[in-house]
């Protein structure tokens, strides 16, 4: 009864008054209940063409390691479909008019000479530029960074694993920017 | 006694608290083994050594395996929420853990029950959860890498991914981040700053910059701020002030490096093996120094 004289309220309210100026919500995010489903999402989608963003969450959902994917609203019925198909669905959908927290777009690229080294955020990727080995995986502060790096140093680019495979975290996304990075210029 | 607390990169290690010791590059804890090469290992390798040249007991361990999923960090943070109250050390180490801020808030309530506050040092992933709790000036000793240092310095990131493009982690803007992070109460009492110069400062501004010797191919390499955290937790575990701590551990960790030779293929296990060689080589620096002044 509380629920249904709010929504009363609500539309006595748009009888009466005019819609308040604000910024236009024309996109929503999807919340997951890991950044590994975040990763895994993002990857089906930009497969189908989706036009999506991974983006940090707004201040009220943060815990510390989050990831969330904004989307076009108009496509919110859709997108939910696919990826209920894939046994991926969020847990929930939230329509967003505020900025949201952009990921790092900058990257650094130091020369050794024989090694070039790619920095994205907190995390370098460092290849030997002859063999294009990985040689070293280093910065970042989550516990998948030491996982990666075990399993990534040693192997050339083509057969290691990429980081949004087996990454879980914001420094393996991060490292991901970096991964995609080297091989832009290698 | 040193608590080091962290993960290790193995999904089914279980929760293992212990005494640590290292063997051959791979430390052991409650009979359990995982190899010396990157985060909290080599952390823990670093501060076995650097104990084993001062001469006092090893390292307590509280490890467990996470890949990044974020379910052994939780155990972990709760197993410490029990059992932290009713400890006695000098130090705690707080290393690779997913960041977390309502785990990280308990486990500081649990901190604050012990019979004497420890000297609190925070890397990596539990420094990432006390900037985004709000809490950075409970902690003694920060020790962040340039990019950390800008994370720390912009106010509304919530982790090193997010740090807005403006804050730009360039060494020359060392000094301004390290005052920002200040200005908005997201730096420990003291912070050692790792990168091509390594920086020692507090709340009055840079302490410390040192310089060499310098092997530019470190930066490239994964665990070169594992052992630096691990020599300085260890110092300062023997008692040293947390300032002369931070410095002598880049010192130390600078000249094992230089002992290396590296490039930036080595690995950090390499630089672990010259660590005690580097410290004798401080200390003896600083006892020769104390002798002439006392003369």
């Amino acid at each position: 009864m509380r629920k249904l004289a709010f929504l009363n309220n609500i539309f006595k309210q748009r009888k009466s008054e005019p819609a308040p100026e604000g910024p236009k919500v024309d996109r929503g995010i999807l919340v997951f209940e890991n950044t590994s489903e975040v990763i895994r999402a993002e990857g089906i989608l930009k497969k189908k063409g989706w036009d999506i963003r991974v983006m940090g969450p707004p201040p009220e959902i943060r815990s510390g390691c989050d990831l969330i994917i904004e989307i076009p609203l108009i496509e919110e019925l859709n997108i939910l479909r696919t990826l209920e198909e894939v046994g991926n669905p969020p847990l929930q959908m939230v329509p967003v008019s505020s900025p949201l927290l952009q990921p790092v777009d900058l990257f650094q690229k130091k020369d050794f000479g024989r090694h070039l080294m790619i920095r994205a955020a907190n995390m370098k990727l460092t290849i030997d530029k002859e063999t294009q080995v990985i040689v070293n995986v280093s910065g970042g502060g989550c516990p998948d960074v030491p996982y990666l790096a075990q399993e990534m140093v040693g192997k050339s680019l083509s057969e290691a694993p990429g980081p949004r495979e087996i990454g879980h975290t914001l420094c393996g996304y991060a490292l991901q920017l970096a991964y995609e990075e080297m091989i832009r210029r290698c | 006694m040193l608590a080091i607390i962290g993960t290790v990169p193995d999904q089914d290690f279980p929760l293992a608290a212990g005494e640590v010791v290292l063997v051959n590059n791979e430390i052991y804890i409650e009979g359990k083994k995982v190899s010396v090469n990157r985060g909290t290992p080599a952390l823990l390798a670093s501060a076995i050594k650097t104990c084993e040249v001062l001469d006092i007991p090893g390292p307590f361990g509280y490890l467990v395996g996470d890949i990044g999923h974020g379910d052994g960090s939780r155990s972990l943070y709760e197993h410490l929420t029990r059992v932290l109250g009713k400890c006695n050390y000098h130090t705690i180490a707080f290393h690779y853990l997913q960041p977390d801020a309502d785990w990280h808030n308990r486990v500081l309530f649990a901190v604050e029950e012990m019979a004497q506050r420890p000297v609190l040092i925070a890397d990596a992933g539990f420094m990432y959860a006390a900037k985004m709790s709000g809490r950075s000036c409970e902690y003694d000793l920060f020790t962040p890498d340039i990019g950390e240092l800008a994370f720390l310095a912009d106010e509304e990131a919530p982790h090193p991914f997010y740090t807005r493009g403006f804050i730009l982690h360039e060494e020359n803007r060392v000094p301004d981040l390290i005052s920002r992070a200040y200005s908005h109460r997201n730096a420990a009492r003291c912070l050692l700053v790792k990168g091509e110069k390594d920086y020692v400062a507090d709340s009055e501004g840079i302490r410390t910059v040192v310089d060499h010797p310098s092997e530019e191919a470190m930066e490239a390499m994964g665990g070169t701020g594992d052992t630096v955290t691990g020599i300085a937790s260890a110092l300062i575990d023997s008692g040293m002030p947390v300032h002369d701590a931070a410095v002598a551990a880049v010192r130390a960790n600078r000249i094992a490096g230089s002992y290396a030779k590296p490039t930036p293929a080595t690995q950090v296990k390499e630089i672990v093996e010259h660590i005690p060689g580097a410290l004798e080589e401080i200390l003896h620096k600083e006892e020769r120094i104390s002798e002439q002044i006392r003369a």
